[in-house]
This record gives C-alpha cells, sequence and structure tokens, in this order.
C-alpha cells in the first residue's frame, strides 16, 4: 500500500497551525502552486477537462436539474477517479495527497451548482465515513460511493438549528430489542438531498447525546421534502430530509454516541479549505469571462478594457485571487507535509490525518472566510464591468453572480468562522499549542524601546516590512482585547472578529508575498510584485482600520493613546503607484482573456 | 501485437506566441508543453488495438528532457511503458532527424505497428511518420482513418482529397499516420495518473543511440503572416451564387 502523499521539496515546513502570526518563515518553507508535481498538475488537467468537455454542454440542463443529468455527471467523474482522491485504496480509494484534493476541487469550482454535488457527495457526503466509519461501514458502503453507485449527503442543519447545530431536535431513541435506533425529525437545507442514496444524519441519542449515523434513503421512514427553490446554484438539489420512525441499525452508527460534534467540526475543517478551493476556481473563471468581454466591449470608441476603471477591477479581483489561491495551496501544503509518510495501515491512521488537519483549522477558516468573500467581490465586480449585459441570464456572471453569495453561508457563516479564527488562536494559546503570550510580551518591549524592529531582505522589502507590522499590530491588539475581556472576548464579537480580520489579511499578504519571492528566487514572477504591491498596501489599510476598532472598543484615556499611537506606527506606510501596478496586473489578464498567475 | 506510438511534445495551443529574438522561433520559456494533439489520436488508437488484439503499447518520443512530461502522461492514459531519446537540439530537428532517432529506438526492438500523428502542431511537416517508415523498411498508410487487423495484416481506411476515401490491406509490421479526430481520445484517469508513477521509462541520449543530429532543413526566419483582406463578388441567381459560395467556404476558406 502507497502514501497518501506524493513526495514533496524537502523544505517545506509543517509549523504549528496559527504560527504564521508569530513567525517569519523563508519562502523556500512554503507550498506554492508552482510546486505541483506533474501528477498534481495533470490531475488539474484531467478535472479542467472533465468540466470543458462533460459538464460545460450541459449546464443549461444542470441548471433546471433534468432528470438524471447530476447523477450522470458525478458517475462519469467516479470514471477517473474525482471522487476517489482522499478515500484509502483499501476500499477502492486513490488515496492521493490534500493538494491534489485542492486542485481537484478548484477545476470542479468552475461551476458552482456540480460543484455543490460534487463537494456534497465526495467531500461531506464520504469524509465522515473514510474517517470516522467502523471497518464494516467502510466495506460495505465506500467502494460504492467511490463509483458514484450511491451519491451521499451530510444532514446537520434544522429549521431552528444552523450555526447552533448542536441545537438540533432530530432524536435517536434505542429500540427495546437493542438492534436499531429510532430516528426522528427534520433535517434541513442538504445538499444533493433529492438524489442522495445515502445520507449522515445528526441526531441526539435520547434528546441529549450527539451522535451520527448511516441513513439509507431506502429505508422506511426517509423521506426527502421538495426541491427548495434557491437564489443560485439551482442546478444543486436543495432539500429537507423528514425522519420519521427510521429504524436505523446499531451498526449504522457512525463513531460513538455523543460524539457526533467530533465528526461533524472536523469534517468542516477540510470542508472550508475546499471550499476555498473552489471559490479559487469559480473566481478565476469570473476573471476570464470579464476580461474576454472588457476587450469585447466598445464604448466612447474605445474598447472598455482600456479604462482605468475597468482595468482596476480586473487588477484587483486577479490580486486577491492571487492571495486566495496562494494561502489555499500554502494550508494544502502544511497539511501534506504534516501526513509525509502517513499510511492507512498504520494504527490510529484516521486519528494522525484528522489531527494533522485540525492543527490548521484556523487556516481553513481563513481559506473558508477570505476566498468566499473574494469570489462574492469577484462577481459582483464581473457584473459591473459587463453593464447592463451583466444582469442579464444570457450571460455567465449574471450566474455566477447568485451562485457565489451562498458561500458566505454554507460551511459554517462567515461570521462564525471569523469568531472561530480568534478563539481557535486563543484557544491554541491557552493550551500552549501557539505561544502567542510569549509573542505579544516580545512585541510590548520592542514597542516599548521605541523601536519597530524591520523585518526585510528579498525581493520585496518594503512589503516584507509591511506584512511583518501588521502581524504585529494584529497581536497587539489581540493582547489588548484580550487583557481587557479575557474568556469573555468572543463574546465581543464585533471586536472578536475585527481580529480575526487582521489574522485573515495578513496571512493572505503574507502567504501571496511568499510565494512572489519564490518564484522570483527561480526566476519568475516580474509582474507577481505588482500583486504583492497592491495586496500589501490592501491589507494595510484593512488591518489599520481594524486596529482602530479595536483600541476603540478597548481602551480609553492614556491607554487609548498610546494603542492608537502605536498602531498608527505600525500600520504606517508609503503609498505605492497601485494605478501603474494594477495597470501591469490587467494588461497580462487582458491579453491573455483569464487568470494566467 | 507490439504496438509503438510515436509522440512529440509541442507549445500548448492556447500559449502566447513571442518571436525569438534570432527570429528562428518562438520564446521558449513562455511556453507551456504539450502532448501533440494529432499524436493524441494515434495513441489512442494504438491503446484500442491493444484493448482488442493484445500485446503492449510503447510511447516513444524523440526530444530535451521535458518530454519526459508528455511520455508520463501517454502512460497515464494507459501505455505501458515508455521511451525518450533525449537531447536538447531535437526541439527543433526537421523531420529527418527526428525520425532517424525514432526509427533506431524503435528498430531495436520487435515491432508489429508503429503509429504516428498525421503531423505536429509546431513545424507541421508532417514527414516524420514516412520518413520514418522509409528508414525501419516498413509499408505505411497516411491520413489514416480507421484501422482493422484482419488475416495477420491491416485493412486501413485512408482519408484522400475531397470527401474521397481509400482502404488499403496491407501486411504487418507496418507504420500508419493517423488523422485527427477520428476517435475520442480517453482521459488520463486519476487512477492511471497514480499508477503511471511505476511504469518504465527508459531514457537513451541522442548519442548513445549513435543518431546523425545533422540538419537537412533549416529555418532562415520566422515572421507574422501579413494580414490582407480581399474583397470578391459571387455573382448569378442566388441558387448559384449560394452554390459558389459554400464552394469558397470549403475548399479556399477551408471553414467549413
Amino acid at each position: 500500500m502507497s502514501t497518501i502523499v506524493a513526495p514533496l521539496e524537502a523544505s517545506v515546513a509543517a509549523p504549528s497551525g496559527g504560527s504564521f502570526l508569530i513567525d517569519d518563515p523563508s519562502p523556500e518553507q512554503i507550498f506554492t502552486p508552482e510546486d505541483f508535481s506533474e501528477e498534481q498538475r495533470r490531475t488539474g488537467a484531467t478535472a479542467d477537462r472533465f468540466m470543458s468537455e462533460e459538464v460545460a454542454p450541459v449546464i443549461p440542463d444542470y441548471e433546471r436539474k433534468a432528470p438524471g443529468v447530476a447523477r450522470g455527471l458525478v458517475e462519469k467523474a467516479a470514471e477517473i477517479g474525482l471522487p476517489a482522491v482522499l478515500v484509502p485504496e483499501q476500499y477502492d480509494g486513490l488515496e492521493m495527497d490534500v493538494t491534489t484534493q485542492m486542485v481537484v476541487n478548484e477545476s470542479v469550482g468552475r461551476y458552482a451548482s456540480f460543484s455543490t454535488t460534487y463537494g456534497a457527495h465526495a467531500g461531506i457526503g464520504t469524509l465522515p465515513l473514510v474517517f470516522f466509519g467502523t471497518e464494516e461501514q467502510k466495506r460495505k458502503y465506500l467502494p460504492k460511493l467511490v463509483t458514484a453507485e450511491l451519491l451521499g449527503a451530510y444532514c446537520l442543519s434544522e429549521p431552528q438549528a444552523g450555526s447552533d447545530a448542536l441545537a438540533s431536535l432530530t432524536r435517536a431513541e434505542l429500540a427495546p430489542d437493542g438492534r436499531h435506533y429510532l430516528l426522528n425529525g427534520q433535517k434541513m437545507w442538504i445538499s444533493n438531498g433529492g438524489w442522495a442514496d445515502l445520507f449522515t444524519v445528526f441526531a441526539k441519542v435520547d434528546g441529549e447525546k450527539f451522535s451520527a449515523f448511516l441513513v439509507e434513503r431506502s429505508w422506511e421512514g426517509v423521506r426527502p421534502g421538495a426541491e427548495e427553490h434557491k437564489m443560485g446554484i439551482h442546478g444543486s438539489s436543495t432539500t429537507a430530509l423528514y425522519l420519521d420512525n427510521v429504524k436505523v441499525p446499531v451498526e449504522n452508527l457512525l463513531g460513538e454516541v455523543g460524539r457526533g460534534h467530533v465528526i461533524a467540526f472536523n469534517v468542516l475543517n477540510l470542508g472550508r479549505l475546499k471550499l476555498g478551493s473552489s471559490c479559487a476556481g469559480g473566481a478565476k473563471s469570473v476573471i476570464a469571462d470579464a476580461a474576454r468581454y472588457a476587450n469585447q466591449r466598445k464604448a466612447f470608441g474605445r474598447p472598455i478594457a482600456d479604462f482605468g476603471a475597468i482595468r482596476q477591477k480586473l487588477a484587483d479581483m486577479t490580486a486577491k485571487t492571487f492571495a486566495g489561491e496562494s494561502l489555499v495551496y500554502r494550508t494544502s501544503g502544511m497539511i501534506d507535509a504534516r501526513l509525509e509518510g502517513f499510511s492507512w495501515d498504520a494504527p490510529g491512521a484516521a486519528k494522525t490525518a484528522l489531527k494533522a488537519i485540525e492543527e490548521y483549522a484556523v487556516e481553513c477558516s481563513i481559506a473558508k472566510v477570505y476566498l468566499s468573500e473574494i469570489l462574492d467581490f469577484a462577481a459582483d465586480e464581473a457584473v459591473q464591468i459587463h453593464g447592463g449585459y451583466g444582469f442579464h441570464r444570457d450571460y455567465a456572471v449574471e450566474r455566477s453572480y447568485r451562485d457565489s453569495r451562498i458561500n458566505r453561508i454554507f460551511e459554517g457563516t462567515n461570521e462564525i468562522n471569523r469568531l472561530l479564527i480568534t478563539g481557535m488562536l486563543l484557544k491554541r494559546a491557552s493550551q500552549e499549542r501557539l505561544d502567542l503570550q510569549g509573542a505579544i510580551r516580545n512585541l510590548m518591549f520592542e514597542l516599548a524601546g521605541g523601536r519597530v524592529a524591520r523585518s526585510s531582505g528579498g525581493p520585496f522589502p518594503v512589503q516584507r516590512d509591511m506584512v511583518g507590522r501588521a502581524k504585529k499590530a494584529t497581536l497587539a491588539m489581540a493582547g489588548l482585547a484580550y487583557r481587557k475581556f479575557g474568556a469573555r472576548l468572543e463574546e465581543q464579537q464585533e471586536v472578536a472578529a475585527a481580529i480575526a480580520d487582521m489574522a485573515i489579511e495578513t496571512y493572505a499578504a503574507e502567504s501571496a508575498m511568499l510565494r512572489a519571492e519564490k518564484a522570483s528566487a527561480a526566476g519568475r514572477g516580474e509582474t507577481t510584485g505588482d500583486i504583492v504591491t497592491v495586496l500589501a498596501q490592501a491589507m494595510m489599510c484593512a488591518v489599520g482600520g481594524r486596529a482602530a476598532l479595536i483600541a476603540g472598543a478597548c481602551a480609553e484615556g492614556g491607554e487609548l493613546e498610546q494603542y492608537s499611537k502605536m498602531s498608527a506606527k505600525l500600520t504606517r506606510f508609503t503609498p505605492a503607484n497601485l494605478p501603474a501596478a494594477r495597470d501591469r496586473i490587467a494588461a497580462r489578464v487582458l491579453a491573455a482573456e483569464k487568470y494566467v498567475f | 501485437m507490439n504496438i509503438f506510438v510515436c509522440l512529440k511534445q509541442v507549445g500548448a495551443r492556447d500559449s502566447a506566441l513571442r518571436i525569438a529574438v534570432d527570429r528562428k522561433w518562438v520564446e521558449d520559456e513562455d511556453l507551456n508543453f504539450e502532448m501533440n494533439e494529432p499524436d493524441a489520436f494515434a495513441l489512442e488508437e494504438g491503446l484500442r488495438l491493444k484493448e482488442k488484439h493484445g500485446g503492449e503499447v510503447v510511447a516513444v518520443s524523440a526530444g530535451p528532457a521535458r518530454a519526459a512530461s508528455t511520455i508520463r502522461e501517454a502512460l497515464a492514459k494507459g501505455a505501458d511503458r515508455g521511451i525518450l531519446i533525449e537531447d536538447d537540439r531535437f526541439a527543433q530537428a526537421d523531420a529527418l532527424c527526428i525520425a532517424r532517432a525514432l526509427a533506431a529506438a524503435v528498430g531495436r526492438e520487435a515491432h508489429d505497428l508503429v503509429l504516428t500523428g498525421l503531423q505536429s502542431d509546431d513545424f507541421g511537416f508532417g514527414q516524420t511518420g514516412v520518413i520514418m517508415a522509409e528508414l525501419l523498411n516498413l509499408p505505411h498508410a497516411t491520413i489514416v482513418m480507421q484501422v482493422q487487423a484482419e488475416d495477420g495484416g491491416l485493412r486501413v481506411k485512408r482519408e484522400l482529397e475531397a470527401g474521397w476515401f481509400q482502404n488499403v490491406s496491407m501486411p504487418l509490421p507496418a507504420l500508419l499516420t493517423i488523422q485527427s479526430g477520428i476517435n475520442k481520445v480517453r482521459y488520463a484517469t486519476l487512477m492511471g495518473i497514480k499508477r503511471a508513477r511505476k511504469k518504465p521509462l527508459v531514457t537513451h541520449t541522442a548519442g548513445e543511440l549513435g543518431i546523425d543530429m545533422a540538419a537537412s532543413q533549416t529555418v532562415r526566419r520566422l515572421y507574422l503572416p501579413h494580414k490582407t483582406k480581399q474583397t470578391q463578388f459571387i455573382t448569378g441567381s442566388g441558387k448559384e451564387a449560394a452554390a459558389a459560395l459554400l464552394e469558397k467556404l470549403k475548399f479556399e476558406a477551408r471553414a467549413l
């Protein structure tokens, strides 16, 4: 049996999760899309071809959920292995690495409805079983999920329980014969609900112990509701699931009674990173649509691609997508580095894999928030570039705009994820897995000395220094907020979200910068320098604004004065010539009529 | 059936082309590389014949080191093993030079059928297969649309001009150049991509095989075509004009 991980360049590091805030990694330590192995590239090419040749031609049918189209496509996807990437070989899977899965998700993300079908099946519909199933459960279901003979779905939300999934009212009672649980309740917003065969259903045993069950569609009392009428992802099936005295054999309890939350939350970590990569694919797709249109459309006798207002949009869409893509693969690279030598044959393999993913839960949430918002931004600007035509159903961007919106809601709303980012950082600090306290203490000494140490070096010394200071601003403000609110910081949601925003902006800009540095060291990437310029300045503006919010909320009088001075010092920058940088970025995108970085 | 499929790695069709400073070729560093499309159809035909008649498919290429990735792509699609004849000069070599290298590699082994694409997407000489057949002393057929094994030999359908076809029976071993679009090229599945890791790929240098690298043809100057506009008036009745227009679109503009 082979390992799950293709050999990485030895130097890619697997630091502690969240350590990006306190460390200063060198470019060689991070994984970038330029480091894709030939196999990862080829997998991407296969998935791209599948999307162009099999999926794109049937989009109109897919959008109206024509019978059999979705199932047919998942079956075709299964023929080339797309749902099998992370499944162990023993159950007919491919056992490839996490980065390969991200590459597939990025490609599939070009069409949101299929991406949702695919993700609900191969991700949240299959992975709970991979990580928590018993040998018998895995043998029974996984090979059929891999071939798409069975389609999967994941049932967590309920009409009254969304972000607070543990407020579930669905009950499971052990029947008197001890052989079955009886499930009763209603699940809501089930992707693939209309056509899935196997549901991972969360319910409370005796109304208390949150647990997961594998429920087959054909069982008596299982009834999917009607298709919901959604704003976007029209091609994706979304229904409720009604459970009326469903007899679930005890063998179909997934994991342990009362440990359902472990399954629910662990599966979401990877799901969030995957959502990030699908959004990167979606963003690249709208960039291509927008660039093509900008070249064709003439106003005042010139293509609108000539105008600065349009070029600015394309450049910003591109720069942010570059940052998002960089942070997704940096994160998947760290997970893969941590899993180097991993084998499903080793005892406790599932736990090892989950631990490696959980280590980067903060980064996974960042990927989810940042990329879903980039896609929303890019789709919105793509509509704007199209003008009135962007508002018309004949143009793909109209659909992209509607489709993008859900990404900020599912897999944990962006609000919940922001709170999680701050919460998990603090938790890791209190568990001594991340030395935030030490870093904040050192920073305070440094600042008390009146001089901020500069990070510099590399091809982008100015931006390197900006990123270094943005991290310090984040640490300083997190420290201030923690001193003020202590463990109750999570209840101060606006402040907690502002800390998360600072971390997100910093991680994104740093990932892009490190990637550009790595590319530059390899003799590539003149234009990625412009992207770094644009991102660093946007990061500083965002970080400065959030720092002011936190200072105002957490300090007053002399302390407020002191923190606003500190924040001003840390987030100061000499403005770059952004229009010139954006103009060069846009020129590349317009020449190729696609995202080219 | 021992089938050798000859593959060339060429610049990808969506690459941005920039004429090199020496004006002999395009800038290499701008290019992404991919399998020459006509060769992909030859590979598919080879894989189908192997599935029908057994034997093995060997992917062969003469090119710089990067061409190994095109061979591995063939392995991912189902070829059993690969041979690379490596030399940087193959990137711009003429058809005779490439054919010498391919023939040297194939000639060392027992071969029943050698397949190439009709032509390459970069230079487009359309000569490599034919010259190779001469060097290997094999009968050949060009622009082949269908291949059927019969009575220890082959029956092939060739495309001629103006909608004409020719059916030819020929003995084995033989060499065929395959017309594009005759089959649906399969995916490199993820299983295939993973399996390719373990398949053998042998590299010979041109020197080891004693390939004569002397050029018999050189590019003197590469330049962009001048854009010209021409207007033609088609006279006659509507029906006649439509027929004439159709003719022109088909055979002059080759747009249909």
